[in-house]
């Protein structure tokens, strides 16, 4: 397929410009080209491509880009900087009424994510905020939308409004406010049936449950896939119901989201949280910097690491990032390490976010294998102390031993020992990418 | 042949070829909606220049076509703009509209929409896509429409995963009046299937419509999971499923290509399902997953009632791409348009 990250692809344009020490106006053009492209495939809206490359251009034909001794990387950072700053940072906080109950409408498109992430909202402020919320069952178009709340509710074991599918929406969602401050409920979501933008009476029935309810809140959900649509979308939302914040739904796809990039500069709104799965804890919020090199395609080392950070806990982690810059990396370790990676849970989310090896061959959809972890486990444990603490003083008969221990062959075992001293290095690179380092091997032109 | 390879030589056998009854034929829709509206739009353009080709590309793009593609195309049309010194937008014409549909075509004969339903046997159709499409929305419709052709209709409760996934077909089920065969929510998607396909057998039921969970392509497990249903069907029933529909949504960018991919490799895609073409989103994305994967376009979702899905037209899509890039419409006009459809 022709889509490639741009990292990959700037890496010719930057490799005869770094030869060159000065980049030409030329080279600019040519590099925006590629940022151009980039931007396009990943969703971001035409117009706002336009006017980005235009301010692109603009900074990158200036004196901080051309006389950096770095002029390719030095694009890059610009071309981040611009992303980064119309992404704005980070706004994952929840309005708070001054007298409860807080209410938050969820609004969108059809098929958006609205009921699932009306679910996972409860039971974020349940978990975290230790809130008691109500949801709001006010899609009565959809056929058994009610159900799904319903069964979503059962599934929390939370409280949900519902009236059926006969009553109106706007006095359903009148109804579950006395009932919220009747029984001290301190929020109430309402979820609403998904409609196009462009069809007056539902967007009108929208407006109406605005003025009753008040709301504190009101969250446009917008599937992190959508197209150059997106901002019609967020467009009419915004301007009809002047929405409070966006949640992006479907992020754990392969989809490179540009779609959040269009949103933010034509409606200025905040995103501010990111559906991540579809289970009801996945609901994460919204990283605006992570989203900018995402959408430049070059992959999420970031939650990587910070997903492994809050696993692995804090002190482990130190002396974890210790062993690994200084090499001190054990077999040990690796046994900890295997414990822990299988908490983080399924390994091939995890690949997906290393910058490239999507684009990897072979390991492009790859399926690990969980009965090979439990041989590399095997062969781990028929290692003697000293051996998992010096694998150097591994000879043939040691190997041969290890072998016959964990039912598995030599070329096994050799194989795990090799694979084990490349991740040792990558490690360290991994940890000094973390602070900012320049990593070697990882061809990487940002960096 | 890649896309622009096809293109390439529909524009030297043109200039060599004398142009057949048939691709008249075929094309006189075109002609008389189509080229109308592209006429509309060269009118506006006195020179074919930079400026014309520039709003050109950003029309293409913002109906989601996708970059390269729009890019090629438009290096294919200047090109040949050049060959035949074309000087005059008016010229353009046959260019543009008549060569995206033929591409569409490319090799095949017209006719590309239509499902392959058995004589006189069960027909087994399999519906798949990522979550909140239009999955069970379409069947609801589909089933409706079979039906009204009297058809006896079977639908399965294959997705027993999202909450009141089962209870939505069942609505669905009721108002397109056919039987859906279910089980429990969280059992098996594979075995309710497979009830499914006896049920379907012992009541001889002409078309059996499965739904399934919503699942993004990248999940390796769940994509597994949906080459099991296809294995179940196809053990079961020799040479089905007939069809193996993926619902899109019109609003996907770029993404629905991955999509198309993806779920072809697990399941042996057949056609497309473009749901929501009533928003503001064109779909222009088909035209590359035709292309690419050569997967033709079945049906189109016009909303969320029952009658709202009809067979895909080609003429009307395409002319949909370009609808914004004309400034006036004009009534009449659009009576024509629904006329063709
Ligand atoms: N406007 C419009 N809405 C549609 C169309 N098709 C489906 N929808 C709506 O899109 C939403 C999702 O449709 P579903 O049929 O539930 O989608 P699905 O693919 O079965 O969803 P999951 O099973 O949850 O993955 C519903 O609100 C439908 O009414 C269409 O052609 N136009
Ligand atoms: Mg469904």
């Amino acid at each position: 397929m022709a889509f490639e990250g741009l990292a990959e692809r700037l890496q010719d344009t930057i490799k005869k410009i770094t030869g060159k020490g000065k980049v030409s106006e030329q080279d600019v053009k040519e590099m925006t080209r590629e940022v151009r492209l980039a931007l396009l495939e990943a969703d971001v809206n035409f117009k706002v491509v336009k006017d980005l490359i235009k301010r692109i251009k603009e900074r990158a034909i200036g004196q901080e880009v051309m006389d950096s001794l770095t002029p390719g990387q030095q694009v890059i950072k610009v071309v981040k900087d611009e992303l980064t700053d119309l992404m704005g940072g980070e706004h994952s906080k929840i309005a708070v009424a001054p007298k409860p109950p807080t209410v938050i409408m969820m609004v969108g498109l059809q098929g958006a994510g609205k009921t699932t992430t009306s679910g996972k909202l409860a039971n974020l402020l349940r978990k975290k905020y230790n809130r008691s919320p109500l949801l709001v069952a006010c899609d009565v178009y959809r056929p058994a939308a009610v159900d799904q709340l319903e069964t979503l509710g059962k599934q929390l074991n939370m409280p949900v409004f519902s009236q059926g599918t006969d009553a109106n929406p706007v006095d359903i969602a009148k109804q579950a406010i006395e009932e919220a401050k009747e029984n001290h409920y301190d929020y109430v979501i309402v979820d609403t049936a998904g409609r196009l933008h462009v069809d007056e009476n539902l967007m009108d029935e929208l407006t109406q449950m605005k003025e009753t309810v008040n709301p504190d809140e009101i969250f446009l959900v917008v599937d992190a896939m959508t197209g150059q649509d997106a901002v019609n979308v967020a467009k009419s939302f915004d301007e009809q119901l002047d929405i409070s914040g966006v949640v992006l739904t479907k992020l754990d796809g392969d989809t490179r989201g540009g779609a959040a990039l269009s949103i933010r500069a034509v409606t200025g709104k905040p995103i501010k949280f990111a559906g991540m799965g579809e289970k009801l804890d996945q609901l994460e919020p919204f990283h605006p910097d992570r989203m900018a090199s995402r959408i430049l395609g070059m992959g999420d080392v970031l939650t990587l690491i910070e997903k492994a950070q809050t696993t692995v806990d804090e002190k482990q982690a130190k002396e974890l990032e210790e062993k690994m810059r200084t090499m001190s990396f054990t077999f040990e370790d690796f046994l900890e390490q295997m414990g822990q990676v299988k908490k983080m849970g399924p390994l091939e989310d995890l690949m997906t976010m290393i910058p490239g090896m999507n684009k990897m061959k072979g390991l492009k959809n790859v399926q690990i294998d969980e009965k090979q972890l439990d041989q590399v486990e095997a062969i781990v444990y028929s290692m003697t102390k000293e051996e998992r603490q010096q694998p150097e003083i591994m000879n043939a008969s040691r190997k041969k031993r290890i072998a016959k221990g964990s039912g598995t062959s030599v070329s096994q075992v050799n194989r795990l020992l090799k694979q084990f001293n490349e991740m040792k290095k990558m490690m360290k690179q991994m940890t000094n990418m973390q602070k900012g380092k320049k990593a070697k091997g990882f061809k990487f032109p940002f960096m | 042949m890649s896309f622009f390879k096809k293109l390439k030589s529909k524009f030297i056998k043109e200039e060599t070829e004398e142009v057949s009854t048939k691709y008249k034929k075929g094309m006189k829709k075109t002609r008389n909606t189509f080229s109308g509206r592209i006429n509309d739009l060269i009118a506006r353009y006195r020179k074919v220049d930079e400026d014309f080709f520039e709003e050109l590309e950003e029309v293409l793009i913002t109906a989601d076509v996708g970059v390269m593609t729009v890019m090629d195309l438009i290096d294919e049309l200047k090109m040949e703009v050049k060959r035949s010194n074309i000087k005059e937008t008016a010229e353009v014409k046959a260019v543009i509209s008549e060569k995206m549909v033929e591409l569409y075509y490319g090799e095949d004969e017209e006719g590309l929409e239509y499902l392959n339903i058995q004589e006189d046997d069960l027909s087994v159709l399999l519906v798949v896509g990522v979550n909140g499409v239009g999955k069970t929305t379409s069947i609801g419709k589909l089933a409706h429409q079979l039906k009204q052709q009297g058809k006896n209709v079977v639908l399965a409760a294959g997705d027993t995963f999202r909450a009141g996934a089962i209870e939505q077909l069942e609505e669905w089920g009721k108002r397109a009046d056919v039987e859906v065969i279910k089980q429990s929510e969280g059992s098996d998607p594979a075995a309710v299937i497979y009830d499914g396909i006896q049920a379907a057998k012992s009541r001889k039921a002409d078309v059996l419509i499965c739904d399934t969970a919503g699942r993004l392509q990248n999940k390796v497990n769940l994509m597994k999971e949906l080459s099991k249903v296809k294995r179940v069907i196809e053990r079961e029933i020799p040479g089905a499923p007939h069809e193996v529909l993926i619902a899109l949504d019109a609003t996907t960018g770029q993404n629905a290509l991955s999509q198309a991919k993806t779920f072809s490799e697990a399941t042996n895609v057949t056609g497309i399902i473009l749901t929501k073409l009533d928003g503001t989103a064109k779909g222009g994305i088909v035209l590359a997953i035709r292309q690419e994967l050569d997967i033709p376009v079945k049906y189109v979702g016009l909303g969320e009632q029952i009658e709202d899905l009809q067979p895909f037209d080609p003429h009307a899509f395409v002319y949909g791409l370009f609808a914004d890039m004309m400034d006036e419409k004009d009534e009449s006009d659009e009576d024509e348009i629904v006329e063709d459809e």
